[in-house]
């Protein structure tokens, strides 16, 4: 005798109940043939809001901004072949920088599969690098079984993207549906061992010129307060990686702002006196490390990283500990002798006071710092800060006065133009509360220029802020450094006229080239609700600087 | 080390792993794309059901590199294997095989 009642669902209807048990209110995506059964599903969601992005890329981008903003698992929608083909860069994306998201794909019928039929891709196998996992759903009774887990495998210990390709007729395919999952969470995360901590604190302890080297698993981690805390219990200079920004604030006296390609002299050269190197959730990327062997080269490496494959990937660590970097650094914070350190940290303090930052026109909003800097006294640390990749994107993880965790959402690994403007999107939808900014440029913007629409459809509170120096600036700048100055297919003869074209979709705009008080403009631009395009020419010669040349040790910087 | 036998040679060159794994459709595609996507040959593989056949084990042949040890650690990252050890060269599954390849 059934103990509870029994309803009848299809794969469509299944799937939608199991997403809205997970307790998402809002997803992304674009219907198509193949998906139209859990889109018929969807549109008897109460819970669920689907927003229609214009390209699937746009859908893939904007759930990675609610899930970069929230750190909850974020959902997005598409049929099967293009549809699917064009979620890929944005789950390549999230996989790089290890965010949660949930790709639910449409998949020709079962019966189909293998046919080359209409809109057939091997979903599946093309995803197969690009996720943490991903599957091929064979029967409406699996989704039970597979998608709390795509949910509970995209949150749990280094969070990634999963795939879920399901079949159409699976889709179809009615069930009885007796007893519901558990949605899936994260699973519990694992003590690390406590003689590794001990160890791990003797070495701070005994270390006489230690720097803390933060990166974007601090921030996954949720283990900003514990960073600040462990740096200043223990008097750790900290450098932080591109995505790791916010999580200590760059003004604290501790910090040294970004290490690397386009770090702040004084960073990469304190990192390069360093004895002891204490790397928590980075990976030792090569935009932050340059030449490995030159990387730290006099220093002892304390790796602490919840993902194991990360310990001596690139550096071998003397004392590698595999855990979560909160769990970890809330064990080692009572070990750590307070100390004060003062020959480093004045050591320090004097390479900041020789090698800083330089920041030309920083106090002139007609300059690319400038514009930058006008933007952040505009605003308050609750705003959210989005970017698309290129020139801007690097001045503004430079400049930009970062203070809070999930404040920066920018594409660090995988460094996709047209990043910006969709997560920002999604970054507005999921925390409406907040002013998002959306740094880009003129080269980034065009490619994914179609959710402007999207943008004035949801009607979100993002400011597109548009620094336009017509051309590929990154490519430019590297052909005049490197190339002997022959600067090729990287200035854009043609300017659209960026202006029309917001407006076009819908978008409110203001030009501070035409305005006789930019800062003005500026200020009510930004204090107004909805979207909106801010556009500013910058000078097309402007490098980024300094800056490592690619293969190059940190030390061997150029410029700035 | 210049009068190594041939079997000493192969012994330092060649490792053999054994992997648990889930039994379905896609699970090699996940182990040998580890392997290939980072062009890191595999010499030989062998996969044959276990019990009822709802998990497998895939035995791989492959050179002894530096990063056997990373390649190890990504496979036990994905969510169809279960468990990944290693073995020597002269572990005998391959061994024994080699009778079918006279």
């Amino acid at each position: 005798m059934p103990t509870r009642p029994t309803e009848i669902l299809t794969g469509a209807q299944i799937t939608v109940r199991l997403i809205e048990r997970q307790g998402v209110q809002t997803l992304a995506g674009i219907p198509g043939g193949a998906i139209l059964p859990i889109y018929d599903a969807l549109s008897q969601s109460a819970q669920i809001r689907h927003v229609l992005a214009r390209h699937e890329q746009g859908a893939g981008f904007i759930a990675q901004g609610m899930a970069r903003a929230t750190g909850m698992p974020a959902v997005c929608l598409a049929s099967s072949g293009p549809g699917a083909t064009n979620l890929l860069t944005a789950i390549a994306d999230a996989k790089l920088d290890s965010v949660p998201l949930v790709a639910i794909t449409g998949q020709v019928p079962r019966s189909m599969i293998g046919t080359d039929a209409f809109q057939e891709v091997d979903t599946y196998g093309l995803s197969i690098p690009i996720t943490k996992h991903n599957y091929l759903v064979n029967s409406a009774e699996e989704l039970l079984e597979v998608i709390p887990n795509a949910f509970r495998l995209a949150a749990s210990g280094r969070p990634g993207p999963v795939l879920i390709d399901i079949p159409k007729d699976v889709q179809n395919e009615a069930i009885e549906v007796g007893a519901w999952p558990q949605p899936g969470n994260a699973d519990e995360k694992l003590a690390p061992e406590a003689a590794l901590i001990s160890r791990a604190a003797a070495l701070i302890n005994q270390a006489e010129r230690p720097i803390l080297y933060l990166g974007g698993g601090v921030v996954h981690s949720g283990a900003a307060e514990a960073v600040v805390a462990l740096a200043e219990k223990g008097g750790l200079p900290t450098v932080m990686t591109l995505m790791a920004l916010g999580a200590m604030p760059v003004d604290h006296p501790l910090s040294l702002g970004m290490l690397g390609m386009h770090g702040a002299r004084c960073t990469n050269l304190a990192l390069d006196e360093c004895d002891l190197l204490i790397a928590v959730g980075a990976r030792f990327d090569d935009r932050a490390t340059g030449k490995v062997a030159a990387f730290c080269a006099h220093a002892k490496i304390m790796h602490i990283d919840i993902d194991p494959s990360e310990l001596d990937k690139i550096k071998t660590a003397h004392l590698g500990i595999a855990g979560d970097v909160n769990a970890v650094l809330r064990m080692l914070l009572p070990e750590i002798e307070p100390q004060l350190r003062v020959r480093w940290l004045s050591r320090v303090v004097c390479l900041k006071a020789e090698h800083p930052l330089r920041t030309p026109g920083i106090d002139d909003p007609r300059t690319h710092y400038g514009l930058i800097r006008a933007v952040a006294d505009c605003l308050d640390d609750e705003a959210c800060i989005v970017t698309d990749v290129g020139q801007h994107q690097m001045w503004v993880a430079q400049a930009y006065p970062l203070r809070r965790a999930r404040q920066w959402l920018t594409s660090g690994g995988l460094g996709t133009m047209g990043f910006g403007l969709p997560a920002a999107i999604g970054a507005a939808l999921a925390e409406p509360q907040r002013t998002v900014v959306c740094f880009t440029g003129d080269g980034s913007i065009l490619m994914n220029v179609q959710e402007f629409v999207t943008a004035a459809e949801e009607n979100v509170n993002v400011k597109i802020v548009l620094m336009n120096n017509a051309s590929l600036g990154l490519v430019t700048q590297q052909q005049t450094m490197f190339y002997g100055g022959r600067i090729y297919a990287s200035k854009f003869n043609a300017v659209p006229d960026f202006i029309r074209i917001a407006e076009g979709f819908g978008l409110r705009t203001v030009n501070l080239d035409d305005e006789d008080d930019p800062f003005a403009a500026l200020g009510a631009a930004l204090r107004s609700r909805g979207p909106m395009l801010i556009h500013a020419s910058i000078e097309p010669h402007e490098k980024v600087l300094p800056m490592v040349p690619p293969g190059a040790a940190n030390s061997e910087m150029i410029g700035g | 080390m210049n009068t190594a036998l041939w079997t000493e040679d192969k012994a330092l060159t060649r490792a053999v792993l054994e992997l648990d794994v889930n039994n379905h459709a896609g699970v090699m595609s996940h182990v040998v794309g580890m392997f290939s996507r980072r062009a890191y040959n595999v010499e030989g593989i062998l996969c044959m059901p276990v019990g009822s056949g709802a998990t497998s084990r895939i035995w791989l042949l492959v050179n002894e590199e530096a990063r056997l040890g990373q390649m190890q650690k990504q496979l036990e990252k994905l969510e169809d294997v279960l468990a990944v050890r290693r073995h020597e060269a002269d572990h005998q599954v391959f061994e024994r095989l080699e009778e079918f390849f006279r």
